[in-house]
């Protein structure tokens, strides 16, 4: 009686907050709705002075129609019929590909994945070994602790010039990007984690001579699990946010590229259509980790 | 009968320390022999049974088990921990089945299984092999780190204060199951405690140990009640009187005069509990005059 009554307290407390996140959410909306509406008008007069024939084609040659069905007031911020008109246009299609410079909006987002899933899983097969060596061995921490300290607050951004110079390739170096940026909260939390294994387990492996191989994978790794995935989890996030970054800098695909070559075409609804699927896709990628970090999390 | 477990002239000295903790401990445990030790805190016990294990190494001296030297930890010896140090993402079957698999590293998952299943029973926690340690309370997290211990089948068992943590019917409960698979098994233990009727309950003979620094085993006590001694009739022997009285006075009287050292090396073996009734407690004033003297007398 009392845990069903408990229990529905808290489900009306969780539905409470989803109708307040969407009361929230209507009220954004109405604002951002007012303040385009409200400036558009002003915005139309402003451009409604006919353009010459000359004014078209060069518009028409930087890829937008004035005459057009949809002409928007190009100074203003979009309203949101056309977010919702872009949003239905990219979701409809999200996988096409007419060539380099127009793909899906889906597709763009897969080469970003693509480069943040190769160089987070180096960068783990390097942080994990290294981290469990540096958390075992002081001497090994000491060694190796003064090339962390100043590698570490590098932004990654500043590797790029010397990846483009070495690897001589965009892609990659965006990829070698994604890995010295992910590299650290990994390497330090499994350092971290390894070093701080209960000495109570690892003196009943020892009374049970275990083998090093085996205390490692059936010991140490479980005991410094939850830790090790935070570092993962920190790492994604951080990969996630210098992708964008990343791609602005070398072109090429991507949806920083995507976002960046919309900002060139002017084409607000399309970049702020980009900024919400970032968003998505990162607030994926972090819940992804937090079941990970839920599934090899232990009660002491 | 020669003494499966040796230990000879040990003494450890923590860096940086100027006097040893311990020094010139002497004492050997029989096949099948049950020994506690008491002592107050900082005497070293907890280090002493950490070499005996082989986890730690002592300054100097010898631990000889079966005539061979104690070089580091062993299969041969089972540790039962003071904090259970079960392992969390484990299941209770996952924490013994480790153990059983790092002893017999060739056996299938079903030989592998059956034992588990054996020793769970053991300790009466069938139904509760497949909980994780957490959804265990603290007496049956104990019972598991027992099971665990006793799964490998070591020719030695270190017992850490096992006890410790646990509420006084728990306590009665599990140290008459230990007395019972010890019986069962004929199992060599060596074990610390700071509960007096604990170790008349469970031990054959009692170290007492003085305190530190410069610690050692300062006098043997033989526990000459009869084997078939259980929790529910102890009280009712009059040797449990005799033994228990002589064990609080030294623990009370004797054991702080007799640091630094000046305990004896080879210490005596009493056995109190066949004395015959004195008109008054005379080996303690005796002690306090001369306390080696004395306590060669009684032996």
């Amino acid at each position: 009686m009392a845990a069903s009554t408990k229990n529905f307290l808290v489900r009306s407390e969780g539905l409470k907050a989803g109708l307040l996140s969407l009361l929230l959410l209507a009220l954004l909306l109405g604002i951002w709705h007012l303040a385009t509406t409200g400036g558009a008008t002003a915005a139309v007069s402003a451009t409604t002075t006919p353009l010459t024939a000359e004014q078209i084609e060069y518009a028409k040659l930087m890829g937008h129609d004035p005459t057009g069905g949809d002409a928007a007031p190009r100074s203003g911020f979009p309203t949101l019929a056309q977010m919702a008109d872009v949003t239905v246009k990219h979701l409809s299609a999200p996988f096409y590909y007419y060539g380099p410079n127009d793909m899906g909006i889906g597709l763009q987002l897969a080469h970003s994945l693509a480069r943040v899933a190769v160089g987070f899983l180096l960068a783990a097969a390097v942080a994990i070994p290294l981290g469990f060596l540096i958390g075992m061995s002081p001497l090994a921490y000491r060694t190796l602790d003064p090339f962390i300290q100043v590698l570490k607050p590098i932004s990654p951004l500043a590797w790029m010039p010397l990846a483009l110079f070495t690897i001589k390739d965009s892609s990659l170096s965006g990829v070698f990007v994604i890995f010295i940026c992910s590299i650290w909260p990994m390497l330090l939390n499994t350092a971290f984690g390894v070093a701080s294994v209960r000495r109570d387990w690892l003196n009943v492996a020892r009374t049970l001579e275990v083998s090093p191989l085996r205390k490692a994978f059936f010991v140490i790794l479980p005991a410094a699990a939850p830790t090790i995935v935070t570092g993962m989890r920190i790492s994604m996030g951080i990969a996630w946010l210098v992708i964008v970054a990343a791609e602005m800098l070398v072109g090429g695909t991507g949806i920083g590229h995507f976002v960046w070559n919309e900002w060139n075409n002017l084409s607000l609804p399309n970049i702020i259509f980009a900024i919400l699927c970032i968003g998505l896709v990162g607030m994926l990628l972090d819940r992804m980790f937090a079941l990970a970090q839920r599934a090899v999390t232990y009660v002491e | 009968m020669t003494d499966f477990l040796k230990v000879e002239q040990l003494a450890k000295t923590y860096t940086g320390a100027a006097e040893a903790v311990f020094e010139g401990v002497n004492f050997g445990v029989r096949q099948g022999e049950f020994v506690c030790i008491i002592g107050h805190s900082g005497c070293g016990k907890t280090t002493i049974l950490n070499v005996l294990a082989g986890l730690e190494t002592a300054s100097s001296g010898y631990v000889l088990v079966d005539n061979r030297e104690v070089a580091g930890p062993s299969l041969d010896r089972g540790v039962v921990f003071q904090g259970h140090a079960l392992m969390p993402w484990l299941t209770v079957r996952g924490n013994i089945a480790f153990a059983v698999r790092s002893k017999w590293p060739d056996w299938g998952r079903a030989q592998v299984d059956e034992h588990v299943q054996k020793y769970v029973q053991l300790v009466g926690l069938g139904q509760a092999i497949d909980k994780k340690p957490s959804a265990l309370s603290g007496g049956m997290k104990q019972r598991v780190g027992i099971a665990r211990a006793f799964s490998i089948q070591p020719r030695l068992l270190l017992l850490d204060e096992p006890f410790g943590a646990l509420d006084a019917l728990t306590r009665g409960t599990i140290q008459d199951e230990l007395l019972r698979i010890c019986a069962e098994t004929h199992q060599t233990v060596f074990m610390i405690t700071h509960d007096v009727d604990e170790a008349i309950l469970l031990a054959d003979r009692i170290l007492m140990m003085s305190n530190g620094p410069q610690a050692r085993v300062a006098e043997i006590v033989k526990n000459t009640m009869p084997r078939t001694r259980t929790r529910a009739t102890l009280h009712h022997d009059p040797q449990f009187y005799r033994i228990r009285n002589h064990l609080v006075d030294f623990l009370v009287f004797c054991s702080a005069e007799l640091s630094h050292g000046r305990a004896p090396l080879q210490p005596p073996e009493v056995s109190p509990g066949l004395a015959e009734p004195e008109p008054e407690p005379e080996p303690i004033s005796a002690f306090e005059v001369s306390p080696v003297v004395s306590m060669r007398r009684v032996a």
